[in-house]
């Protein structure tokens, strides 16, 4: 490619910045060169296949520098063989990326709907009154919704860090550089006081270090993956059939059949790509297994891998969870150096490696094909499908994509086998299953019940309170229930019958006094604001769904007119869009609308 | 192309169509009208507008005719309640956020067919001041007030004596960024940046054209549907209200300034070359020029 650069050069940091990441720039690359007569070798290829750098290197900028200049960007696209029109594009995609100069602390504060109940939204008035606007910005659900108010801190040349149960005190203090909070708690009730025994996804929270291989295989850990060499690689796929397992990243898809098309699929290499986006709002469950339990998904994408002859596995972390990025690539080392990965995996002759990638501020990149596309290094925007990821995924070819959770879950299928996961649960909705508990709950926090087990049963035992307003299941994607639906079996199943979805394991409990206007104000805002802006009917659609909102919330006009209109407008991004983004944006407010929750100022007085 | 031969059902009538044909295809060559955006012959679908959307019996979704590929024993239908709806939802959603004044008479015939009527969304919201939607933070806005629609309009950028980009006209169809792509001129100057009602085609940190790796070929211009981008001429007499379509004639000619053989058409109004494109259906040019046979008459003229 014949490229044109900007005149703009980096300066010595940020050219550091680039280089620590991709290695010393040859001498071609020498500063002070005019950029016009720099010549890039390797042609197309070679640019193919640096592409998929783009991102991280934009994040090492990011990370070091606080914010991504025009010297810097040509810096990287001279050196990834990048068109900066693009990698501007790229850049500007995602929200923890920014393209103007601001300070090298910068505060996230969640305002997101679990949050708000919390007192996010007081928190954040505070903060208008007290800190400088360009400190911090509010965010999106951080996955820290059951110790909320939760926040980031983007901290350049530092590790970024979160602040739960946040007040403006403490933000105040992380600005300035104050000291640490000691790390809360993991937040898993059932493995606290007495601990309820049975858990199966849960079993080594609490009570395993999270950073030790060895502590790991004193607690059950490898046993799976040894069992897995030993079966070979058709006996695994069988079990995982037999499991009857269904995906928790929210389309619930069988897993087995997944796997079955990737194995057998003809074109190759074939990757395993673990989906830890996350960032369904009052979703926290795969954080707290990558905090808590790393060695575990290490050791499950390592089974996904010999199963379906991939030699490459990827794991795609939003940028929010420092944490668990921390654990999860402690964990990918010390298997590599003790032989559980690399080239020779537990004597095997089976190789299988794990990359670690990390989102940047983008709830769209959990979509699968988004997610590709934000790794092969271009905007995250989602595929048209077909073609499936089984055919064409990562990098045009044969992919597994399951969620955290899904992957968890095959330790045991293949453990102690398919039949045994499969009688746990019901005939549709097989083996445990997490459910992230939040809003006005006692004790909220993370739970694993057995699929069946009713929404009711699950609100006692995270005490909550009995003057219940509203259920939002399923995340912003999912449904609000009203109290007199609290019977419903916590089913794949259960949930459709009465057009519900159990989404990615939100419960998210609103009592008689939490402001449902609000709430729902904020989800038409959530996802006006993570559209990817590709198609029509969602990029326009969700902004008119705002509108319309806005307009009931303040009694300006016609109530019915606008619900009619929310309803058309639904319609077209269910049937129209692209994604599933696109298919859901309404469903929560439709839900809501259709159980009278929103309160408007005429019935307010 | 293979020969082989697909069956497939489309309002109720079994056709037979060529494997590897799409359904828009398969619509267009059994007089099914179809509204498309975002699609053109000579690109590569990008699928992203969305109005050219049909029924498909078992999908739970309605599928986008220009990209999906007809299938032994597909069953669609082009003309249901859920496509009118969906056609007419895409093409309001549009016009109530877009300038489509000057989109071609092919799209003004779909708002017309569907009975578009983007003022049902409200009063529109106030144009956005200079450079304000090229700053705006990803992943942020403002709410709305709560009586107006919000939409893209935006001053008009003019930087040079070529070239104008009025992207309150922009409806985001991406055709401009593949001709510039790999479509056809391989300069990759602009792109879409931002997300969601932000997401926007720029050069790299919004800088001027002549700034940029744009080489002035004019592909992205001849591909645009809606008037967003424009030569400068043709600009200039609209803003002056002399634009005159009625006393132009186009003549076609091959361009000399090569030996390729480029087939131009010159749009003349009151002996001034007004506008120049190709024919996309022209095999040497598939629609896309270079910056001589496009611009070059400028310099024949002696402006
Ligand atoms: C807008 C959107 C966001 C998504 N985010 C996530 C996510 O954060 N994590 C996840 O596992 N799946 C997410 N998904 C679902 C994935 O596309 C995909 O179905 C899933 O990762 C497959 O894994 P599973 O079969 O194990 O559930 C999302 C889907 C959409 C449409
Ligand atoms: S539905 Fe929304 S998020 Fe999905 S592709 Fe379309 S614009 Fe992007
Ligand atoms: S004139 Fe040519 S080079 Fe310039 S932006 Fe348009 S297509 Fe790209
Ligand atoms: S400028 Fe024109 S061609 Fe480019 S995306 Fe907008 S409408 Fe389409
Ligand atoms: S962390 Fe604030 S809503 Fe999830
Ligand atoms: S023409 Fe098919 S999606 Fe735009």
């Amino acid at each position: 490619m014949d490229l044109h650069w900007m005149d703009a050069s980096p300066t010595e940091d940020e050219r550091a910045a680039v280089d620590t990441l991709l290695g010393r720039a040859d001498a071609s690359d020498k500063p002070g060169e005019p950029l016009e007569e720099h010549v890039i070798r390797g042609g197309r290829e070679a640019a193919e296949n640096k592409r998929h750098l783009l991102l991280p290197t934009l994040h090492a900028v990011q990370g070091e520098i606080g914010w991504i200049s025009a010297g810097a960007l040509n810096y990287v696209c001279r050196r990834l063989t990048v068109p900066p029109a693009e990698a501007y594009g790229v850049a500007t995609f995602y929200a923890l990326l920014s393209t103007e100069k601001r300070p090298k602390r910068i505060a996230h504060v969640c305002d997101d709907i679990a949050c708000k109940l919390k007192g996010a939204d007081a928190l954040c008035n505070e903060l208008e009154a007290t800190l400088e606007p360009d400190t911090w910005h509010r965010s999106p659900c951080l996955g820290q919704c059951e110790r909320g108010p939760a926040v980031l801190f983007q901290l350049a040349g530092e590790e970024d860090r979160t602040l739960t149960a946040a007040d403006a005190d403490a933000i105040r203090s992380g600005l300035e550089g104050g000291a640490d909070r000691p790390e809360p708690k993991p937040s898993t009730p059932q493995t606290q006081g007495s601990r309820e025994e049975g858990l199966r996804l849960l079993r080594r929270v609490g009570v395993c270090d999270p950073t030790s291989l060895d502590d790991y295989r004193e607690h059950g850990g490898y046993v799976s993956l040894r069992r897995a060499v030993s079966i070979g690689a058709d006996a695994i796929l069988r079990e995982v059939k037999d499991s009857g397992i269904r995906g928790r990243g929210g389309a619930a898809f069988p897993m087995g059949i997944k796997w079955d098309a990737v194995a057998k699929a003809p074109a190759t290499p074939h990757y395993i790509v673990c989906n830890a986006d996350e960032s369904e709002p009052g979703t926290f469950k795969d954080r707290v297994l990558m905090e808590e339990d790393p060695f575990a998904i290490v050791e499950a994408m390592t089974i996904a891998g010999f199963a379906t002859g991939s030699q490459r596995g990827f794991l795609y972390i939003r940028g929010e969870y420092p944490l668990a990025k921390k654990r999860l690539q402690n964990a990918i080392d010390v298997a590599t150096r003790r032989g559980f990965l690399g080239a020779d995996v537990m004597g095997s002759s089976f190789r299988f490696d794990i990359e670690i990638r990390c989102g940047a501020g983008a709830y769209i990149c959990g979509e699968e094909t988004a997610l590709f596309n934000s790794i092969e290094g271009f905007r995250g925007e989602p595929r048209n499908k077909p073609p499936f990821p089984t055919q064409v995924g990562l990098f045009g070819k044969p992919t597994v994509v399951n969620n955290v959770e899904t992957l968890v879950n095959v330790l045991d299928i293949v453990g102690d086998g398919g039949p045994a996961f499969a009688a746990l649960g019901s005939k549709d909705s097989t083996g445990p299953k997490l459910f992230c508990l939040s809003g006005n709950v006692e004790r909220p926090g993370l739970y694993e019940v057995p699929f069946g087990t009713t929404l009711r049963e699950l609100l006692d035992k995270s005490g909550a309170t009995d003057n219940i307003q509203a259920v939002l299941l399923g995340g912003a994607a999912g449904t609000f229930l009203g109290p007199d639906e609290l019977d419903i079996a916590l089913t794949f199943e259960g949930t459709r019958e009465v057009g519900a979805s159990l989404g990615s394991g939100v419960v998210m409990v609103f009592d008689e006094h939490a402001d449902m206007t609000g709430t729902l104000l904020r989800v038409a805002a959530f996802f006006r604001d993570e559209s990817c802006g590709q198609c029509v009917p969602c990029r326009v659609g969700t902004v008119r769904v705002e509108e319309a909102l806005q307009r009931m919330a303040r009694s300006n006009g016609n109530g019915a007119a606008d619900t009619a209109l929310i309803d058309e407008l639904a319609l077209v991004m269910k049937d129209a869009s692209i994604c599933g983004l696109g298919h859901t944006a309404a469903s929560a407010i439709q839900s809501a609308l259709a159980r009278n929750l929103l309160t408007t100022k005429d019935s307010d007085s | 192309m293979s020969d082989r031969q697909v069956e497939i059902s489309i309002d109720g009538n079994d056709v037979t169509v060529n494997e590897g044909a799409t359904l828009l295809d398969a619509c267009r060559e059994h007089n099914i009208e179809t509204p498309t955006l975002c699609y053109l012959e000579n690109l590569t679908p990008v699928n992203a507008c969305r109005v050219c959307v049909v029924e498909l019996e078992g999908s739970r979704t309605l599928v986008p005719a220009c990209s999906r590929q007809a299938e032994p024993g597909m069953k669609i239908q082009t003309d249901s309640e859920r496509v009118r709806h969906s056609r007419k939802l895409v093409l309001e959603l549009l016009a109530s956020s877009v300038d489509m004044s000057l989109a071609n008479d092919e799209i003004q015939g779909f708002m017309k067919r569907y009975d578009a009527e983007p003022e049902k969304f409200g009063k529109t919201a106030p144009a956005s001041a200079e450079g304000e939607r090229d700053r705006r933070r990803t992943g942020h806005h403002h709410a709305p007030d709560g009586a107006t629609a919000e939409t893209v309009a935006q001053p008009v950028k003019i930087h040079d004596e070529m070239y104008v980009r009025d992207y309150s006209r922009c409806i985001l169809c991406y055709k401009c960024v593949e001709a510039c792509g790999v479509d056809a001129q391989n300069s990759f100057a602009i792109s879409a940046a931002g997300r969601g009602f932000d997401a926007r085609i720029s050069t790299e940190f919004n800088t001027r054209l002549d700034d940029s790796a744009c080489v002035y070929c004019g592909n992205c211009i001849g591909v645009c549907p809606t008037g967003a981008l424009m030569f400068k001429p043709e600009h200039d007499h609209r803003e002056a209200g002399t634009w005159d379509e009625a006393s132009q004639s186009v003549t076609r000619t091959v361009c000399s300034y090569c030996g390729v053989g480029c087939n131009l058409e010159l749009r003349v109004q009151d002996n001034e070359i007004v506008r120049v494109t190709s024919p996309t259906d022209h095999d040497v040019t598939d629609g896309h020029l270079c910056i001589k046979g496009r611009f070059g008459w400028q310099f024949v003229q002696n402006r």
